[in-house]
This record gives structure tokens, sequence and C-alpha cells, in this order.
């Protein structure tokens, strides 16, 4: 009940390398649902990919991503140095960048949902996949949208940025899989 | 409680009045069953998470108003949403004995059903309904109620800590388990579903609608599991009081830290599973649907990939507790207590990489079936030192035979029959025969309900004076044992007969030649049901009117004896300090002192 405010005040129950860990785990075990996501791809159609696949935009996509996980590194690096314009500067490129992934998605699903339609093989792999992932990411930019809002405390902003890093990440396994094997 | 069912059927209208809309735009039947049901469910669950307590003492801070934390004082704090771990405990371990009350309830219709072949009371469609309820609703006790309750109430008591890592979670997981039993009942008004507590495609793809509430609480009962376990890791690896080092952790935590890693872990795979049909079924997408280019046995190897390790994150609390238990009862430390963790981490190890042994006759490559039949095999080593623990321990103590030790020790004498028939359903030749059989229904319940339940009772006989602050009654205690022990294996043991006769498991009826056996083993299954109306009445007559209990009646030496029964909130009057291992019986060695200032480490 009163939880909270009281561990804080014994010696060794830092809350935030407790949150920290706990963050740390999270992942971990967000992880695994995505190693078995990508799994039932190799179980369910090997490596077998469709011609129709928009190759520049998968590749677009991956590096407007990429490169708002850069961006989200600078950010925490202007808010550590107490650089408050840079701070916001770089959290919004972030943003944006988190949401012009998200239209690079919606193309995407448009354009496949005629060449290779989920009901079936690879379309189940790549719409539930993408899916999965495009979820993540609208998390991560909530997530993150709120911890930067007030950013007095830099715990919350480091940890959407460790999240947002994460799902980035996730990506990097994802787009080889559906693209490129 | 009234609260949260509001919430959750506003969400479910706001869920479901979205989805409808959506196809109504989209041009497509507005009223089909499944994708309502399936849309409204999150929905339906936020609003009853928010309705039962999470807006009053949580998300009103992030609309920027106060939290307000309500605590009915006395009983009632069991029945609201409350974050101290001790509540949390109790009322898992209550939902779940409740729960797995009624699942045996359950289990004796099928009993009456299988007393003599043909039909009786229930025609086939719903014998197999029932035989489905039955599985799920004891899986989610068996996975659960150790860790969970028990779990909850004692690792900060016995690591010396306040709380757990994540109170509010920790309400949040338990909060989660009630809307499992209401839909799994829901399911049952609209017809159940008939596949089984495994649900294997293709049966669940073209199922009725019950299969979804199957799949939508499995996901729910994981969630919870997963949630949990992380709670459990960042407890015991940042909570701990000073001087208590791994080396000195009681046997219960190190058991709950190994079962946690699993939940964390491989539940995903299971979640993915019953993730997936339900794409399958909505969504129309093909991943089980073997008509359009869909494979079943990726359902099944997801399935096992978590459900395997599963009887690990079942049965090692069970064993932890009885080793808990042990040194206690036999005034000696823990035998080999290195070995026993060495044990644990062995057996959770090879865990992950068993799963095919459910699935040595579903067709998989031959190549698979020695391998996996040797790392099967593999697992009888960590598990046999840990039995040895329990041997030695028991061989070099001086025996105290109360309720709780008899428990423990049944644990492990049930265990022995349970793994050594185990041996033959990871062989392959033998396996192929006995697959499906009553065989594997003994072996199974041998391990969990003579390994973990068996548990189960020693935890709650144990500590009993600690949670209630009432001492039960020994006498009835003993009755209660004696008899559950007798009648479980009355019940189960002729069942390894049984299947050797090639009596196939999930099905109604069988060859009349076996009518007398399984006449015998209804009956047992009734006396073995009455047993716990012996529990239960020794429960409520001792919770309500039994003698008060000292803080420490076993005078036992590990740090949740050294608090009041019941402890206060907040556990421990001053901080704990740790100064040497949990069994010192015999070496005059204080396992802690409160307040850190005597002498510190040695
Ligand atoms: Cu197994």
């Amino acid at each position: 009940m009163v939880g909270r405010e009281r561990h804080a005040e014994r010696p060794g129950h830092d809350r935030t390398s407790i949150e920290s860990l706990g963050l740390w785990i999270f992942i971990a075990s967000e992880a695994f649902l995505f190693l078995v996501l990508i799994s039932t791809r190799f179980a369910l159609v090997g490596f077998e990919r469709p011609a129709e696949l928009n190759q520049p935009l998968g590749a677009a996509v991956t590096a407007v991503l990429l490169s708002s996980s850069v961006s989200a590194y600078a950010a925490t690096r202007a808010l550590a140095g107490g650089e408050a314009g840079r701070f916001r500067l770089f959290v919004r490129l972030t943003l944006a960048l988190g949401v012009v992934f998200l239209g690079g998605l919606a193309l995407e699903w448009a354009e496949g949902f005629a060449a290779f339609p989920p009901a079936r093989g690879y379309g189940s792999v790549f719409f539930t996949l993408t899916g999965f992932h495009g979820a993540h990411v609208l998390s991560g930019l909530v997530v993150l949208w709120l911890a930067t809002r007030r950013a007095r405390d830099p715990w919350p902003v480091r940890a959407a940025v460790r999240y947002w890093t994460f799902v980035d990440a996730v990506w990097l396994f994802i787009y080889p899989t559906l693209y490129l094997l | 409680m009234i609260r949260g069912l509001a919430g959750a059927l506003a969400g479910y209208a706001v869920g479901a009045a979205l989805v409808a809309a959506i196809r109504a735009l989209t041009g497509v039947d507005p009223l089909a069953a499944e994708p309502l049901v399936v849309a409204g469910f999150p929905f339906a669950l936020i609003g009853w998470l928010l309705g039962v307590g999470v807006w009053q003492a949580w998300a009103r801070e992030w609309v920027g108003l106060d939290a307000r934390p309500a605590a009915p004082p006395g009983w009632r704090r069991y029945f609201a949403y409350s974050t101290d771990h001790k509540v949390i405990g109790v009322q898992y371990l209550v939902t779940f004995t409740v729960i797995f009350l009624l699942a045996g309830l359950s289990a004796l219709l099928l009993r009456v059903e299988l007393a003599a072949p043909g039909q009786a009371i229930l025609p086939p469609a719903t014998y197999n309904q029932v035989m489905s309820l039955h599985g799920i609703l004891m899986i989610a006790v068996a996975v659960s109620v150790i860790i969970a309750g028990f779990g909850n109430y004692l690792v900060p008591l016995l690591i010396g800590a306040e709380d757990m890592a994540f109170p509010r979670l920790n309400a949040l997981s338990y909060w989660l388990i009630p809307p499992v039993a209401l839909l799994l009942l829901t399911s049952t008004v609209l017809g159940g579903w008939d596949s089984g507590w495994t649900g294997y495609a293709p049966l669940s793809e073209r199922n009725r609608v019950g299969q979804i509430f199957f799949n939508l609480s499995f996901i729910l009962v994981g969630l919870s599991s997963i949630i949990g376990g992380l709670n459990f890791l960042v407890t015991i690896i940042r909570l701990r009081a000073p001087g208590m080092t791994w080396g000195r952790l009681p046997i219960f935590v190190w058991g709950i830290f190994l079962t946690s890693l699993m939940s964390a872990v491989f539940t995903q795979s299971v979640a993915v599973a019953m993730l997936l049909t339900l794409l399958d079924r909505v969504f129309g997408t093909g991943f089980f649907a073997a008509a359009r280019g869909g494979s079943p046995l990726l359902y099944e190897n997801l399935f096992w990939f978590y459900s395997h390790p599963a009887v690990y994150v079942m049965i090692i609390p069970g064993w932890v507790l009885a080793l808990e238990v042990l040194p206690h009862f036999a005034r000696r430390a823990l035998f080999a207590y290195r070995w026993a963790v060495g044990g644990l981490a062995g057996v959770v190890a090879l865990s992950g990489v068993v799963w095919i042994h459910h699935m040595f006759t579903s067709g998989v490559p031959f190549v698979f079936l020695p391998v996996f039949l040797a790392t099967t095999e593999l697992i009888s080593i960590p598990t046999g030192v840990i039995f040895l623990s329990a041997l030695g321990t028991l061989w070099l103590g001086r025996l105290w035979l109360r309720t709780p030790m008899l428990f423990a020790i049944a644990v492990f004498f049930n265990f022995l029959i349970g793994g050594i028939t185990g041996i033959f359903l990871a062989d392959v030749p033998t396996d192929v025969q006995l697959q499906d059989t009553y065989f594997v229904v003994a072996h199974f319940h041998y391990t969990i309900v003579g390994g973990e339940i068996f548990g189960l009772f020693a935890g709650i006989y144990y500590w009993f004076p600690k949670i209630t602050g009432r001492m039960y009654d020994e006498r009835l205690g003993q009755l209660h044992f004696w008899w559950m022990f007798i009648a479980f294996n009355l019940t189960f043991f002729p069942m390894f007969g049984l299947g050797l006769a090639g009596m196939n498991r999930r099905i109604a009826d069988y060859d009349a030649a076996l009518a007398n056996t399984n006449l015998f083993v209804s009956i047992a299954s009734f006396a073995l049901g009455a047993s716990f109306l012996v529990f239960l009445w020794n429960v409520i007559v001792s919770w309500t009117r039994g003698p008060m209990a000292q803080a420490n009646p076993w005078r036992a030496r590990t740090l949740e004896w050294q608090t009041s029964s019941p402890p206060p909130l907040e556990n421990f009057p001053v901080p704990p300090t740790v100064v040497a291992g949990p069994y010192e019986y015999g070496t005059g060695r204080a396992h802690a002192v409160l307040g850190g200032a005597a002498g510190g480490d040695d």
C-alpha cells in the first residue's frame, strides 16, 4: 500500500535499479515472444519469399527506424548535458521518424494485401509479424511521448529510450527474416 | 468486485461496438460472434481491472489525481484490491483452492460416468467438455497455486524484505485470475469446448465458439504468470536483506527463482500458439489450418515448447516446498544444499530441450526420436540429486512426524512412482504403446497431484499458524494425510494397469473387460474427494476458533518465524540481518538477527 515510498528509505533499495532490472527482464521476455513468432516463418514456409515484395520500401523503413534510434540516443545525451532545447528537438525527430515508419508499414500492408494475402503461408507470417511489431512501435511512441512530456526526472526518459531501442533492434531481426532470407 | 464486473461489461460494450462499427463500415456482417468476443475481451479486461481497484489505487495518478488506495480492515481486506504481498498470497491460495475443489468435483463426474462401461450420466459430447474443463482448471491451479500463493506470501518474508519489488504489478497479476474463471464458466454455458487442455489444431480451428474462451483464458493465465515471474526475479535479486547471500537463501526461494526464470521465458511460446489460433479463426490467417497450407504440427511444437517446462513450473515449487519443510522437522541442515540447488538448475537447463517427447507419435522426423529420448532421460540425473538431498536429510535427521512433515515425505514417495513410470513414456518403443492411455494419466497425476499438491498441503499445514495466527487441529491434520495418501494411491495406481491394458484416455467409454478395475478406481476417487472435507472442516474451524499460535510454534530458524503470527504490514519491526545459513540446527547459530548491529557477516 505504501510500498513505493517506504522502499526507497531502506539502504540498497534504490528504486531506479529495481525498475531498471525489471525493464531488462521485461525486454528479455518480449524478445522471446518475437523469437517464437519469427520461428513460425521458417516452420511454415521455409525460405520461400514472394516476388511482389517491395524491396526499396522495406529498405527505406528500415533506415528510418534505425535513424530514430540514433536520434533517441542523441536526446538522452542532450538531457544528460542539460540542453533542454536540443533534447526537445531530438525527441520530436524520434517521434516523427517513428510515425514515418508506421506510414511506410501501412503502405506495405496496402500493397501486400493483394499480392500475398494473409490467408495462407508467407502472407500469414508477414502480416502477423509486422502487425505485432507495428503495435510495439506504436506503444513505444506513446511511452516515449509520455516520458518526455515532463522531463524532470531522467530515469523515465532513459527507460523509454531503452524500450524504443529494443523495438528497433527487433526490426533488425524481422527485416532480414521477411525480406532477405 | 461489483465495480469490476460493471467495468468489464462497459469495456466489452465499447470494444464490441467499435468492431461492429468497423465491420459495418467495411461491409462485412457486423454481428459475427467471434470477432466481437475477441475484440471486446481486452476492453472488458481493462474495464474489470480499473473497476476492481486499479483506478482507485493507481491509475488516478496518470491523470494527475491522487491515488486513493482503499484498505478495508480485518478479513474484508482479502476481498479487496490490496498491494500487500501477504494479502495477495492468501487471495491466490484461497482462489486456487476453490478452483482446485471445483475441478476435483468435475473429475468425480467423469469417474461416475466411467464407473461402468456404456453410457451412464454424461453423453459423450458432454463428457468431452467436462474432461476439457477439468484439465484446464487443474493446469491453471498447478501452474500457479504454490508459486503465486506461497511464493507471494513467503518470498519477501524469507529474504527479509518488506514487500515484493513491484507491489502494484503483483496485485494486477492476481486480479487477472478471476476473469479466467468467469471466461471458462461462460464458455461452459455457451456449450463449452472439447479439445482437452491441449487445444490441438485442427480441432481447435473448427470447434464451436467456446474454444476461443479457452484460448483467451490460457493467454490470461500466461500473462499473469509472466508478470509474476518478472516480479519474483527482481525481488529476489534486489531485495535480499543484508547478509542474505545466494548461498544462504532458503531452498524454497531458490526454487521460486528458477521457476520464475522458466515462466518469464517459455510462457511466450504457448501464448503465441493460443494467439495464432485466434488469428486463424478471426482474421483467417493460415498458421495451423491444414486446409490452407497451415501446420498442425507447428501448433504442437509451440504448445509443448512451453508445456513441458510448465510441468517443472508445477513440480519444482512442490519439491522445494517439501525440501523447505524437511530440515525443520528433521532438526538438521538440508543434506547437500549446494547439490540440490545445482539439481534444480540442471532440471531448468534441460527443460527447454525435451518437448518432442510429447510428439513421438505425431509424425515428427525420425531423427528426433533418439535425440529427445536421450535428453529426456538425462533429466533423471538432476532429479535424482534432488531426491538424494531429501533422502539424506531424512536419513541423518531426528524426525518429528507432524502433518507438514508427513505430506513432505509423501511428496518424494509419490514422485518416485511418478518418476520411474515416466521412464517408460520417455523411451520411444514403450511410449508408442502407452501414448494416450491411462498409463499417461496415472503418471501425470502421480507427479503433479502426488508431488505438487501433496507439497501444497505440506505448506498449508506448515504455515497455517503463520498466516492465520491460529493453530490447526493436529489430529484432524493427520487423519486428512492418511486418508488422502491411501485414497490417492488406490485411485491412481490401478490406472497404470488400465493403461497397460490399452484403456484410452479422454474417451467416455472402454472395453467391458476393464469394468471391475474402473469401478474400483471410481470408488477410490470418491474416497479421495471425501478426504478434502476433513481438510476443509479443519481449516474453517481452526481459522475461526483454533487456539492462538505462537510466533514460532515449530522453533524454526528461517526469517518468517522471527516475526509475529501473522506478520505486521511490511513484515519486520526492524530490518533483519542474516548471519548464517537457513538450517543451522544443532550448531547453535542463528540464521538472522533483527536489526543490523550484531557482528555482521562471519
Ligand atoms: Cu514433457
